[in-house]
């Protein structure tokens, strides 16, 4: 069959990242693990000596790891938002990308909550979550939505993965797999043999999976912007906070997917497959998002800075005095940055495209550390009577390096990931080339029944 | 357990003796009427009756064998202390205009409640409103609001309303996550970020949430109202040590609190003083009412004197304090 041919072909071409593993890759992994051991060491001692080693205090009692649960939750909007939608609407060049955007979902979305466990005093009582839960507290809405969104995201990945199991475990012999992996993938394959009815089944859960991540990752992100919206804090008892952290997470998804995509494209050599129209692409839909995120930014803080509210007025003070250049950073340089390379056709280079969704990225992990530090650095009662290391954060170097090794253990698995399985979704990009042929012939087809100019098809 | 226990009891005997333990607040009460539980294989009798008051005022009958003097306090599980004391809502009236930050409450608490000497469970804030507006000391414990956000949002709840108005935490249950201290608009709670030598004085205790002793790693805590010193018919260390007499604590049913030195009717001193409660428009409803500083006793600089220069400092940003500083800097 032509298919199962073209298929073989791809296979066979993106082979060597799946069999070899270069001297700089070996390095590349060995740094990863040794940072990911470094930020167990780390672990291991804020749990023997306890929380007393991080910069949190009885005034900031979350810190930088409150922010990167909130950054990594939003990095997993990559694949539940951008790769559904593109999915759910058949967006015809999403093929090549769309396996990026669901590891990114599903590799961010394991390593997210880990933060949040970070933040916990007593992590041998985590079970008394589910031992006495109270529904009343949005940590509970937390640990169910997340577990739901965890187990759907997995859901909707191994589906988009199993007919390349299936094409993986049948091509193996001419691969000359190691015996493991080819159990490894029969197994996960779940003996799929690409006929008629198991093509039907899986589009179709495919489909109705793509629409439900996307309702799922939406109702995570909201109820986790609801975690600080229903105290009173000053800056963080806001209505808008649900939808404006749901599109700060979709633009990060959007800025990491961009980021991702270049890297892989210029590790692995897929200029042929990820090529300027996906950056172009995946960057419209990241201007688009940081015009929304500018705008909500902006309504948010016009609205306390105008009014004469004393704890806004003093949050307000804080951001633009201590946290100036920060604030820059995360609210203009981040945002604006996205919206001029894309908004001028001129400056659309994959180049250019790359450093303004790193910049983004960048920006929007401040952006977090802009709504949890400050206003917990200006609550209702001042901050009096109590000793000066309490009154303002920083953080220690156990919570950098447990930072760090969270984004070393991010692009490990990553690694580990592009080694098991094609990075470009072999079977996607065989169904979209299908696709644009058939919607070729099709248009070729009632050109000539119904003699329409030949010029419709010439191009 | 304890409810079923009172609840199975067929006799009165062990319903009597449980709430002969919970005497009353000592000024009120006077004496407090003291007895012991008698194991439950006791079944001797005498035949002979005794009648005694409750302390909420039930007229019992009791047999002579069965009543002992008091052998100090009964232990408070942690499930137990999850039932307020009957009949009771606890209220505390603090009188703004003796405060001289005296800072009696504040170690005396940390002493009672074994905390190391950088927590507390009360503060004693300078407030000035703003630049031209009088400061004041304000100590400020747990507020024990009647519609507390901190307990609203324990995923696990570990901290919890009790019928007689007490917020407490049970840090055998807390998980840490610290979630009620941003929820508590007034910075009430505090966290155990280490081990502190000062848990191991209270090791041999068996732990309450009522005495918040021995404290836990890991979790959080907050002054607890003292109950434990309420069932002894003790008052909460914050108001027996202040020597002003500056906070009065009692029962809002009874309506009636006390400082140890007098006794008065709540809403009569609350209306003929004007009373208030700290940022009453976040409708949290605390249980804790200021008496505004009018009528000072004290110049506010009468707190600054004797302090240690650690403690004196955490005052440092109040504006009263940033001119007076310039001040003598220019003289």
């Amino acid at each position: 069959m032509n298919t199962e041919n073209r298929k073989l072909e791809l296979l066979k071409e993106f082979s060597p990242q799946l069999l070899k593993t270069s001297k700089l890759s070996m390095a590349w992994m060995i740094f990863l693990v040794l940072a990911v051991l470094l930020s167990v060491y780390a672990l291991i001692l804020q749990i023997i000596k306890g929380h007393v080693i991080t910069g949190m205090r009885d005034n900031v009692v979350w810190g930088i790891y409150i922010v990167n649960f909130i950054f990594f939750m939003g990095l997993s909007y990559a694949g539940a938002l951008i790769s559904g939608t593109m999915h759910l609407f058949k967006t015809p060049w999403r093929g090549p990308i769309l396996r990026i955007g669901e590891l990114i979902t599903i590799i961010a979305l394991s390593i997210g909550p880990l933060y949040i466990l970070l933040c916990i005093g007593r992590l041998d009582r985590l079970h008394f979550l589910f031992l006495y839960p109270r529904i009343q507290s949005p940590i509970t809405w937390d640990v169910i939505a997340i577990t739901t969104d965890l187990f759907g995201c997995l859901i909707y990945l191994w589906l988009s993965f199993i007919r390349d199991f299936a094409l993986m475990r049948d091509a193996a012999k001419g691969l000359k797999l190691p015996e493991w992996r080819v159990k490894l993938y029969t197994f996960l394959a779940l003996g799929y043999y690409n006929t008629p009815s198991q093509q039907k089944r899986i589009k179709n859960v495919t489909n109705i999976m793509s629409a439900m991540i996307i309702a799922i990752a939406i109702i995570v992100y909201s109820v986790l912007a609801w975690i600080f919206s229903v105290t009173l804090q000053p800056g963080w008892h806001s209505t808008i906070f649900g939808p404006y952290f749901v599109i700060a997470a979709v633009f990060s998804g959007a800025g990491a997917m961009i980021i991702i995509m270049r890297v892989f494209r210029r590790v692995y050599h897929l200029e042929k497959y990820i090529t300027k129209r996906h950056f172009v692409g995946v960057g419209i839909i990241m201007m688009v998002l940081a015009m929304f995120f500018a705008y909500f930014t902006f309504s948010e803080y016009l609205t306390k800075w105008y009014g004469s509210k004393k704890l806004d007025d003093d949050l307000i003070n804080v951001l633009f005095t201590r946290y100036f250049w920060e604030f820059i950073l995360a609210n203009y340089f981040g945002t604006l940055l996205p919206i001029i390379v894309l908004g001028i056709p001129k400056f659309r280079t994959i180049n250019s495209i790359t450093i303004a969704a790193a910049i983004a990225v960048a920006a929007l992990w401040m952006n977090r550390y802009l709504i949890v530090v400050p206003t917990l650095e200006t609550p209702y009662m001042p901050i009096q009577d109590t000793r000066p290391e309490y009154i303002f954060y920083g953080a220690t170097w156990i919570e950098y390096v447990l930072t760090f090794g969270g984004i070393a253990f991010f692009c490990l698995l990553f690694t580990v990931a592009s080694k098991l399985i094609p990075i470009i979704p072999i079977s996607e990009v065989v169904d979209a080339e299908q696709e644009e042929a058939s919607r070729f012939k099709h248009i070729r087809e009632l050109a000539d029944k119904d003699d329409v100019k030949s010029s419709l098809y010439e191009d | 357990m304890e409810n079923e226990d009172l609840k199975n009891q067929s006799t009165d005997r062990r319903k009597f003796l449980k709430m002969g333990i919970i005497s009353g607040i000592s000024a009120l009460a006077g004496a407090s009427v003291i007895s012991r539980l008698a194991s439950a294989e006791e079944e001797q009798t005498s035949g002979e009756k005794m009648r005694l008051l409750t302390p909420d005022g039930k007229l019992v009958e009791v047999d002579k064998t069965h009543v002992y003097p008091s052998e100090g306090q009964e232990y408070i599980s942690p499930a137990a202390a999850r039932q307020g004391i009957p009949h009771r809502k606890f209220v505390m009236v603090i009188d703004l205009a003796k405060c001289k930050n005296a800072r009696a409450c504040v170690e005396k608490c940390q002493k009672g409640h074994n905390l190391p000497p950088h927590q507390e469970f009360m503060k004693v804030y300078m407030m000035q409103e703003s630049k031209d507006s009088a400061p004041y000391w304000f100590p400020k414990p747990c507020f024990h609001c009647d519609k507390p956000l901190c307990v609203s949002v324990c995923p696990v709840g570990a901290t919890y309303k009790r019928s007689d108005g007490i917020v407490l935490i049970d840090n055998e249950r807390c998980i840490g996550c610290k979630f009620c201290m941003t929820g508590c608009p007034y910075s009430a709670r505090v966290f155990n970020w280490e081990h502190y030598p000062q848990f191991e004085l209270g090791k041999d205790q068996p732990y309450s949430p009522e005495t918040s002793v021995p404290g836990v790693e890991g979790t959080v805590s907050k002054c607890d109202f003292c109950p434990d010193l309420v069932r002894e018919g003790k008052l909460p260390y914050c108001v027996s040590s202040c020597p002003m007499g500056v906070i009065y604590y009692g029962d809002i049913l009874e309506d009636i609190v006390t400082n140890g030195d007098e006794t008065i009717r709540f809403s009569e001193l609350i209306k003929n003083r004007a009373g208030y409660r700290h940022l009453e428009d976040l409708g949290t409803q605390p249980s804790v009412y200021y008496l505004p500083p009018v009528n000072r006793q004290f110049p506010i600089d009468r707190g600054l004197n004797d302090l240690d220069e650690e403690v004196a400092e955490r005052y440092n940003n109040v504006p009263y304090m940033k001119d007076k500083k310039s001040k003598e800097d220019s003289k």
